[in-house]
């Protein structure tokens, strides 16, 4: 077994590692959790869009 | 409990206002050198010629206007999505005059001659290490905020500008190593093809994780901002993330097809560009149908319709990469001005544009207003920013293919049927197109500082914005 082998194994490691990842996030056990990571950037206040000043 | 810290708007407010500032100044830089191109005769010093402005540009509008454009962003929407102040507030202060002294340095020692010659990483050796210190320390604020979170999740932003600060670290590091000769002279640590492999390497994922991932990040944050909603799908902006991670790394070999490189190298190049359509479009329409259901926002949001417009070229030019990636296509494309009107398509289209929608997003909010000074001139920059971009891009597609097909043309004895300076004279109305689409696209900027300044000056200074409680804190 020379380099080569090694470079084409992790290869194709990352290849499955990619394919766990889009299993991992479809899965319907994510669900929850990523609808709430969804509203980490509009569920807070803002206070532009509330009509007042920011730092009020 | 109610939190007393405050949000860290000063750097962010920094880095906003010289982005603009920046923006102006290497998209003048990029206007004089398209004027040169059609009347030499600009060429009035050595200082100022075409060879010593050509890099002063690209390094502006890179990592000047998008590198201020990137820290502004990344600092406000970590601390906000992350509800916590700025990691070590002294080390961001520093990492923007640090940023801004190099960008002065670069702008004296390319007109000086100084470069180490390598395309987007020209500045000599005591400039990249000034860079590697100031980048370390983006890296320590950024990752050491996102350590100090007090929600659970790391919103998707953070992940895409996260990836940057690593993948830009990398890049640098490797590609910049040099064996100095003086102070103001080195000469790269690798030789022959690899030298062109490694800066191809940089080059492509300079791209890829500069112009791209870390504009995500912009994207992922301010679009779901001024839209008002979520993004699309959060499992696909996972996996949006991680194909691009995994892919953009293979597609920097496109740009040496028929060079010295080894065929299975360019063609390895070649079908990863192509596969990076799928991830890039992905991206773009998870952004895009971010407004369904709200589509009517677009109307007469003219923050949204720069933002929407960039991701429409984000897709468009994301498209033509992979085409152009293809060696057939490569073959009548390189060394063409194709190639400039494809980074153009991306740079201005798409990189400008979602930089200038997300900072007129901020600049209120920085500066204690509702909204900016005036919405009609946003809406006549956005018109501007278009027009110039669409004439600049269609300019040089044209020019492009037609000195492609020039240089190929061979007459049935094998000669060529054109000298090279026949396809340079052919270029001169596409080239006087494109000095009018960079005019049109520098107008708009200059109506944005005018704006930001008139916000600015009704304003204050916002540092007293407490940091939020995160909503699902329990």
């Amino acid at each position: 077994m020379d380099i080569n082998d090694l470079r084409a194994i992790a290869t194709v490691m990352l290849f499955v590692a990619f394919i766990a990842i889009v299993v991992w996030a479809y899965s319907g056990k994510r669900k929850q959790a990523f609808d709430e990571a969804a509203l980490l950037a509009v569920g807070e206040d803002d206070e532009v869009k509330r009509g007042g000043k920011v730092g009020q | 409990m109610q939190s007393q810290a405050t949000y860290n708007y000063k750097v962010v407010r920094q880095f906003a206002v010289m982005t603009v500032i920046w923006g102006i100044v290497g998209m003048l830089v990029g206007v004089i050198i398209a004027a040169q191109l059609v009347w030499p005769e600009l060429n009035v010093i050595e200082f100022l010629s075409y060879g010593r402005l050509r890099p002063l540009h690209t390094n502006a509008v890179i990592f000047a206007f998008g590198g201020c454009a990137l820290f502004a962003t990344s600092y406000y929407s970590v601390q906000r999505t992350n509800h916590t102040s700025l990691f070590l507030p002294k080390l961001a202060s520093f990492t923007f005059w640090g940023w801004q002294l190099v960008i002065v340095l670069a702008a004296l020692s390319l007109p000086l001659g100084f470069t180490s010659g390598k395309e987007y990483a020209e500045l000599e050796w005591p400039i990249d290490i000034l860079i590697t210190v100031v980048w370390v320390s983006y890296a320590i604020v950024f990752f050491g905020t996102i350590g100090t979170r007090k929600t659970k999740h790391i919103y998707v932003s953070n992940w895409f500008f996260g990836a940057m600060i690593i993948a830009v670290a990398l890049l640098h590091l490797v590609n910049s190593a040099a064996i100095p000769v003086d102070f103001f002279k080195s000469y790269s640590a690798y030789s022959g093809v690899q030298d062109a492999m490694i800066q191809w390497w940089y080059g492509h994922n300079a791209v890829g994780f500069f112009l791209t991932a870390g504009f995500l990040g912009m994207m992922y944050y301010f679009v779901p901002k001024q839209a008002g909603r979520p993004v699309y799908s959060y499992r696909l902006s996972v996996v949006h993330f991680w194909a691009l991670i995994f892919t953009y790394m293979w597609a920097g070999p496109h740009h040496l097809h028929y060079t010295a490189l080894p065929d299975w190298t360019s063609s390895i190049g070649m079908l990863f560009s192509l596969i990076l359509l799928a991830p890039s479009w992905g991206g773009m329409i998870n952004g895009i149908m971010t407004l369904s259901g709200a589509w009517h926002k677009l109307r007469d949001d003219p923050i949204l319709k720069f933002m929407i417009t960039s991701l429409s070229f984000y897709g468009m030019s994301t498209f033509e990469g992979p085409m152009m990636a293809i060696k057939t296509v490569n073959a009548l494309s390189h060394y063409t001005d194709w190639t400039v009107g494809h980074v153009h398509s991306g740079a201005l289209g798409w990189v400008a544009m979602i930089s200038i929608g997300a900072i007129y997003y901020l600049i209120p909010r920085l500066f204690g207003k509702s909204e900016m000074y005036s919405t009609k001139l946003i809406n006549v920059h956005f018109w501007l920013a278009t027009l110039g971009t669409v004439l600049y891009i269609a300019a040089l597609w044209i020019s492009g293919v037609m000195q492609g097909l020039m240089w190929r043309a061979t007459n049935a004895d094998g000669t060529l049927t054109y000298a090279f300076v026949e396809s340079v004279k052919a270029s001169y109305p596409f080239w006087t197109i494109r000095v009018i689409g960079g005019v049109l696209f520098l107008t708009g900027m200059l109506l944005m500082a005018y704006n930001m300044f008139k916000t600015i000056g009704s304003g204050r200074a916002v540092d007293d914005a407490k940091v939020l409680e995160p909503a699902h804190a329990h």
